[in-house]
């Protein structure tokens, strides 16, 4: 990327003046590192972002990232219903609410080691994950419009988890204004066979070990301690969601002319937020992020039991964000209140100490942020700020985000070399596809504690603290 | 010449892939090109032709109906648990009939590598080169 193009505004944040379509400018949070290997089609993405109707501020791109469809991944935008503002399918992504949860186990390296290979398997056999594997939660067309309207508290009324995880998840574990009547029935019956499985590619189950913190203040906030054990969940909203995601993007494409909406690209399809299409979509995309939210929490079930079964530990929620959404929030933009529609592709939402939104014990330290990490590198846990408030509608990254195609990678690495090269470094990897091993090797993202550091250093959100992983259940 | 020989390839995209398929017809580009969103799953020379599904869609142009084609056949792999070998397509102006032939996922023998989420709009292009070759091709979320 030729940084020349960019006005530089500090160390991590570039801007693009408007220009040609563009209603806003685009800022990219990036080190110049990051910067400069940045792909020339993220900037030209977020620029056709910077030219939709109703945008507020700027296109923003978070410091992960990379070329996705339509909007960059690591995107954030904002809109304005009452100045014409839209929805997007495509600024949230086939894999709605895709998201990480981290649970507390109370466990030191020395227990888990004592049994890793054991856990590994066990937790590779409680979880279903992979191409066509199938979940054990089977719902009737009434039991599935239940869920899509509960989330994760549906979840829990079924046992699956208890009453107060819901205060660690956003939205406290229900989007409110999901309507699943219009979710479509292909949609529902692609969910059928699909409720509490991982997935695959990118998504995971890991078995963490917290290996440094930097802001020991906050970390007692998170009850987070150098050499405790996490688990991390990472998935999200299953074939329900790529289902919407798919459908919607094809009912705004062929609806963009009759809304008087150009699009400099059909992937960006969307609909002004004050439109039957518009408010169907927004109603299916928050059942898919009811989806995403009881997912997660019945996979907590299944991981529950296992840590139970072997260590009679009791698992407990750190929190639960979600990083492919559109949610309604009121923002300070030039000293106005506003009510906007915040999309988060790739992104993190990120609120900063005393939002409303957090619950009571959490609210003077502000969000946790997860951010997951490769298998062989790190994730890490972030909070959010006050200075990030104003800086990207309160958002952060959300990973490492892809360095390479996974062509590269299937031609550089073999999965089961890596997997044996990270077994001999102690972490131990389980997966049905050696291939999808090798796609995922650590190598083909960037480099995760990078991205993290310029998050930092940018003000999105604080670095607490650093997770390197002991085991990883991989789709 | 490329245009006598029916055939499918992937091309790079950073974080997804992409699927392209070439042939003498219109029809012949969309059925490699399905061969190709297989191939992202698993060989498809490992997957025996068994069971038959049948697709239609309908689309206003080729390039909307290649994501209608690809995105029935992600939906008949997700819901059946199926993977495809063979395609047969048949185009009526906006109109596609497809037959999808393939076989129950075995996850030892064919060793699935990742989940197809859907097509996107993302680097679609299809239609006839001037040698007249057809293509089909477009980025994948996976």
């Amino acid at each position: 990327m030729d940084i020349q193009s960019f006005t530089k505004l500090s160390d991590t944040q570039w801007r693009i003046e408007p220009r040609g379509a563009m209603r806003v400018p685009a800022v990219i949070f990036a080190s110049e590192p990051l910067l400069r290997e940045l792909d020339d089609k993220v900037v030209e993405q977020a620029m056709n972002v910077a030219s939709l109707p109703g945008i507020v501020e700027a296109a923003y791109v978070m410091p992960d990232g990379h070329w996705g469809y339509g909007f960059p991944i690591g995107g954030v935008a904002a809109f304005d219903a009452e100045a014409g503002g839209v929805v997007s399918g495509g600024g949230v992504g086939f894999d709605i609410s895709c998201g990480v949860r981290t649970l507390h186990t109370g466990l030191d390296r020395a227990a888990i080691l004592q049994v890793q290979e054991s856990l590994a398997e066990a937790l590779y056999y409680r979880i279903p994950v992979g191409v066509g594997s199938t979940g054990g939660v089977h719902l009737d067309r009434r039991g599935m419009d239940a869920m899509l309207k509960g989330g994760a508290r549906w979840a829990v009324e079924q046992g699956y988890g208890k009453q107060e995880d819901l205060a660690r998840i956003e939205e406290h574990g229900c989007m409110a204004g999901a309507d699943p009547s219009k979710v479509s029935d292909h949609a529902k019956k692609r969910q059928q066979d699909e409720m509490g499985t991982l997935g695959s590619g990118n998504h995971y189950l890991e078995v963490q070990e917290v290996v440094e913190v930097y802001a020991p203040e906050i970390a007692a906030a998170f009850d987070i301690a150098l050499g405790d054990i996490k688990v991390s969940i990472h998935c999200g909203s299953r074939g329900l969601g790529h289902q919407i995601g798919t459908e919607y993007l094809k009912r705004m494409v062929i609806a963009a002319p009759q809304h008087g909406i150009r699009l400099p690209d059909r992937e960006l399809a969307c609909a002004p937020i004050d439109s039957a299409l518009g408010r169907d979509y927004l109603g299916a995309m928050r059942a898919g992020i009811n989806c995403a939210l009881a997912n997660r929490q019945i996979i907590t079930h299944l991981a529950r039991k296992v840590f139970a079964e072997l260590f009679g530990a009791e698992l407990s929620l750190l929190y639960d964000v979600s990083h492919n959404t559109c949610k309604v929030e009121e923002h300070v933009v030039a000293g106005h209140r506003r009510r906007l529609h915040v999309h988060r592709k790739g992104a993190t939402r990120a609120f900063g100490p005393g939002h409303p939104e957090l619950p009571e014990d959490l609210r003077p330290a502000g969000q946790p942020v997860l951010i997951g990490g490769t298998m062989g590198t790190a994730s890490y846990i972030l909070s959010g700020t006050a200075e990030g408030m104003g800086l990207a509608f309160a958002s952060a990254c959300h990973g490492a985000g892809r360095a390479m195609s996974r062509h590269a990678a299937t031609r550089r690495w073999q999965g089961r070399a890596v997997q044996n090269e990270l077994a001999e470094r102690g972490i131990l990897i389980r997966s049905p596809s050696p291939r999808g091993i090798a796609e995922e090797a650590p190598g083909a993202y960037k480099d995760v504690s990078e991205v993290v550091e310029a998050a930092d250093r940018a003000g999105l959100a604080r670095r607490i603290a650093r997770l390197e992983p002991l085991v990883c259940i991989k789709g | 010449m490329i245009g006598q020989t029916p055939r499918w390839e992937h091309f790079e995209h950073r974080a997804d892939i992409g699927v392209a398929g070439y042939g003498r017809t219109a029809a012949e580009a969309l059925e490699q090109a399905a061969l190709a969103l297989t191939a992202i799953l698993c060989d498809p020379a490992t997957v025996a032709a068994s069971e038959r599904v049948e697709i239609q869609c309908e689309a206003p142009d080729l390039e909307l109906l290649l994501v209608d084609w690809l995105n029935a056949l992600i939906y008949e792999m997700a819901t059946r648990h199926l993977l495809f070998s063979r395609f047969r397509v048949q185009l009526d102006g906006g109109r596609l009939q497809g037959e999808a032939w393939g076989e129950p996922v075995d996850r030892a023998r064919h060793q699935p590598a990742v989940e197809v989420k859907g097509a996107t709009y993302t680097g679609l292009e299809a239609g006839q080169r001037p040698d007249g070759t057809w293509f089909a091709r477009c980025v994948v979320d996976v």
